[in-house]
């Protein structure tokens, strides 16, 4: 009855940017229900592209001629350490750059925000014939540069400092599990570079409210030691903010929704490398682009201690704990 | 056990800091808390000043108003009374809200409204763009567009209809000299500073009736939103104790009075034709053609036709349309010439290399699509001003006059160069050309933001001469915006820099010769 939960030393990273659109580019390294076991360390790189040539004005689907095909690179480096095996620390910082195949808008690019998360495993326990397990998760983020965030959509980001607090639980039975996530994000004011902006009314200030923002999350697929590959839904609903009025330009306080169908997949070897590669599709938004997203990463996990477990060691000793 | 020792403490720290972060707020406007107008010198002699369009008041109409001691003046009081004894929080914050002043309070709105109705219309099926119809204004798109020209016009029309309504307004309250309700019974409050001019007609209502008139030729979708301003304002003198309900309604029929004269002028000014007809666009490209030069095409995909082509015939208020020929700067370099690749090469050298703070004096001056216009921004720059100088109302309503006068007619002086010229933008002669903000849809040379800059910098600079260079210093910032955002070579700046301080010096000219002195 005991169940299969080497898995849950495996580490993985896998990088996944499920929030398709350019100005929500973010790592998102805390949504999966893994953990990496206690001085263990895992660096970490993650290319991502993303793009989209047709967009929603509030809810108004239309394509736009003078922006083509707006695109974004994002290459993020992180780092994973398990404080301890039900504590991990994760650090991440990506590198944008953003595109409009037509028009004239100049492309921007930057170092985006630094996000730091903490991921907490309170319980873990057999229910039926499965692990159950609860998580907490809580991160913050901030930028790391003086990019512009009123220039939108080629943006490379919002500039809100963001604290998110998320929920999450997973159910495993053997190889096959299903998590399950939701995420509350406050996000900052944030500041403009001119006096006055019109949303639903004309405000004279160079501040800007931005509405929070919540995040729900399902996953489900196959995992074991060596090999994971899983479906995932999010989506993703600004709470508050204010419609694209027809043919006007984006706004960092817009009501930005959408929701998004993907896969992931990643393979580790007992050296501890690991690959992950995945896509999503973003099937129904608001005031965002209708983005198809791709990426591939690499990371590499490692002991820090004297003690050192290989990964082999670390699927053995589970595999010992569940005979 | 050594989990929840370490690990939750911990954890729950995170909590608390994650939820003390979540305190903000609404942003409020800047302007919000603006304090109560108390001016200086009320301006008694402001019915003696030079008007911009009226020329007497003897086709004006205000009645003799009921007596000091009338039943119906009794009657008005007691309505005050009644408003004053059950004041809630809502009229409280209404009455701060209008005391910062009646034309600082309509001109926010005007300037709110260019914002709300400054959007290019979205395309047909068939690629081609439907226009707005004056006709049938609430259809889409509704009228107007409130580009920059359509937006100088408005605001030069409000505002002087504002001014030579309150002159007026003066000349009834001298001749009828009924004083504010608090004056005449010591049981009305004055929840607002003071005043020793007469009440009767009510200066705040001469400036909401010239609103409503004006407004129904330049916005007419939003009247409903208009007249609930309207009362807002209304309930605000009365609740205040500074008019009673006759002084408002003979103030605001006043307004009406005179607005109607600047409408009519309005319909006559060739406004409604500047859009031009497909011939005209036509003829427009040919001509430039002709000259060997690259004629000016959109850079909107479908192709736009060309922004209000024919309101360079509009007919200014500070000169005559001869004038307007008169001003026009020489046309710009040939693209053969030597200069012309120089500059090109700039514009493409800072798309490329742009600072991080050039970047930004790129957006605070954009005043693009969704924005109130340039206009629209020295406006906002304006009031910020007039308000630290405790101006009269009339005072407010004549700066903004000559300054919007200004704007309009560097609007046309302006729009008669593009299209005198119609030379391309630098991202039409060279596809590299990325530009930081939208690229407007007419020609280059010269640029809007540098001759309506200019214009309000030149004017300002006048009445405010503490002020020493900011105004111009800011002139030159929001021109060099347009090359650094890459949608302007540097002639068109320059140049628009100096066609536009020219105009201002009409308005300076006036306004030296209207006899209210600065």
């Amino acid at each position: 009855m005991i169940k299969n939960i080497h898995n849950k030393y495996i580490k993985i990273w896998l990088v996944i940017c499920l929030m398709a659109c350019v100005q929500f580019a973010k790592a998102q390294t805390e949504e999966d229900a893994i953990m990496i076991p206690k001085n263990y360390i895992c660096p970490a790189f993650m290319y991502s592209y993303g793009s989209w040539d047709h967009y929603w004005e509030g809810t108004f689907k239309r394509n736009n001629l003078n922006l083509g095909t707006v695109s974004n690179k994002m290459y993020t480096g992180a780092i994973v350490y398990g404080i301890s095996d039900k504590l991990n620390a994760i650090v991440s910082a990506p590198y944008i750059t953003t595109n409009a195949s037509a028009g004239t808008l100049q492309g921007q690019k930057g170092i985006q925000d630094l996000r730091g998360t903490i991921k907490y495993l309170p319980y873990e326990g057999i229910i039926g014939k499965g692990v159950f397990s609860v998580y907490a998760i809580a991160g913050y983020s901030l930028p790391l540069s003086n990019y512009v965030a009123d220039f939108l959509p080629v943006a490379i980001g919002l500039r809100s400092k963001t604290a998110s607090l998320r929920g999450m639980v997973d159910y495993q039975v053997k190889n096959f599990f299903v998590t399950a996530s939701g995420q509350y994000n406050l996000r900052s004011d944030i500041t403009i570079d001119r006096s006055s902006y019109y949303t639903t009314m004309l405000i004279y200030s160079n501040r800007v409210y931005m509405p929070n923002v919540a995040v729900y999350n399902g996953r489900a697929g196959y995992r074991s030691a060596k090999f994971r590959a899983e479906f995932v839904a999010e989506n993703s609903t600004t709470l508050g903010g204010f419609d694209i009025r027809k043919n006007d330009s984006p706004f960092p306080s817009n009501r930005m929704n959408m929701t998004s169908l993907g896969a992931a997949f990643k393979y580790s070897f007992n050296s501890g490398l690991e690959f992950s590669a995945g896509g999503s599709h973003v099937i129904a938004g608001r005031n965002v682009g209708q983005t198809n997203m791709f990426s591939g990463g690499i990371d590499y996990l490692f002991s820090l201690s004297s003690k050192k477990k290989t990964n082999k060691a670390v699927v053995k000793e589970v595999n010992k704990k569940q005979s | 056990m050594r989990l929840i020792k370490y690990h939750i403490p911990a954890f729950v720290i995170c909590l608390i800091a994650l939820l003390g972060y979540g305190c903000k707020k609404e942003v409020i406007s800047n302007t919000q808390n603006t304090v109560a107008l108390a001016p200086t010198n009320i301006d008694l002699a402001a019915d003696t000043w030079k008007p911009i369009l009226i020329t007497g008041f003897s086709d004006l109409t205000v009645a003799t108003p009921d007596a000091v001691g009338s039943t119906a003046y009794t009657a008005d009081l007691n309505e005050i009374k009644a408003l004053q004894a059950n004041l809630t929080q809502d009229q409280k914050d209404n009455i701060k809200y209008w005391s910062a002043g009646a034309v600082l309070r309509w001109n926010e709105i005007l300037r709110e409204l260019v914002a709300k109705y400054n959007l290019p219309p979205y395309q047909n099926a068939d690629g081609s763009y439907p226009a707005p119809s004056a006709a049938n204004p609430f259809a889409y798109p509704q009228f107007p567009f409130s580009n920059p020209p359509y937006a100088a016009r408005s605001y030069a029309y409000y505002s002087a209809a504002q001014y030579d309504a309150l002159i007026a307004a003066y000349h009834f309250k001298k001749l009828y000299n009924r004083a504010a309700p608090y004056k005449n019974d010591a049981n009305v409050q004055a929840l607002i500073p003071r005043s020793d001019l007469p009440a009767y007609p009510s200066e705040d209502a001469v400036v909401a009736g010239s609103v409503i008139e004006t407004m129904k030729l330049l916005f007419p979708t939003e009247i409903a939103y208009i007249e609930s301003k309207e009362n807002d304002e209304k309930m605000y003198r009365l609740a205040s104790g500074a008019n009673t309900r006759s002084d408002w309604d003979a103030g605001e029929s006043l307004g009406r009075q005179v607005a109607l004269k600047f409408v009519a002028r309005a319909r006559g000014d060739r406004a409604g034709a500047a859009i031009g007809t497909p011939a005209l666009w036509a003829s427009l490209q040919a001509n430039a053609a002709a000259t060997g030069e690259t004629p000016w095409i959109s850079r909107e995909l479908p192709l736009r036709p060309p922004m209000l082509p024919l309101f360079s015939k509009v007919k200014p208020f500070l000169f005559d349309s001869l004038t307007v020929i008169a001003l026009r700067p020489p046309p710009p370099p040939s693209e053969k010439s030597d200069e012309f690749q120089k500059q090109l090469a700039e514009v493409m050298s800072l798309s490329k290399n742009i600072t991080r703070e050039q970047n930004a004096t790129v957006a605070f001056w954009a005043d693009g699509v969704g924005t109130y216009t340039p206009p629209g921004h020295w406006n906002a720059i304006a009031a910020d001003e007039f308000a630290k100088q405790n101006y009269s109302e009339v005072r407010w309503a004549r700066n903004l006059a000559y300054l919007n006068m200004a704007e309009m007619d560097a609007g046309i002086v302006c729009w008669d160069t593009k299209y005198t010229y119609f030379n391309a933008r630098p991202s039409q002669i060279n596809n590299n050309v990325k530009t930081l903000t939208g690229v407007p849809n007419f020609p280059a040379y010269t640029s809007g933001h540098s001759n309506f800059s200019a214009a309000a910098a030149a004017f300002l600079s006048y009445l405010l001469p503490d002020r020493g260079t900011k105004f111009t210093d800011m002139a030159q910032q929001a021109a060099m915006s347009r090359l650094y955002g890459g949608i302007h070579y540097r002639i068109d700046c320059e140049m628009g820099l100096v066609t536009g301080a020219k105009v201002g010096q009409y308005a300076i000219a006036k306004a030296q010769a209207d006899g209210a002195g600065n």
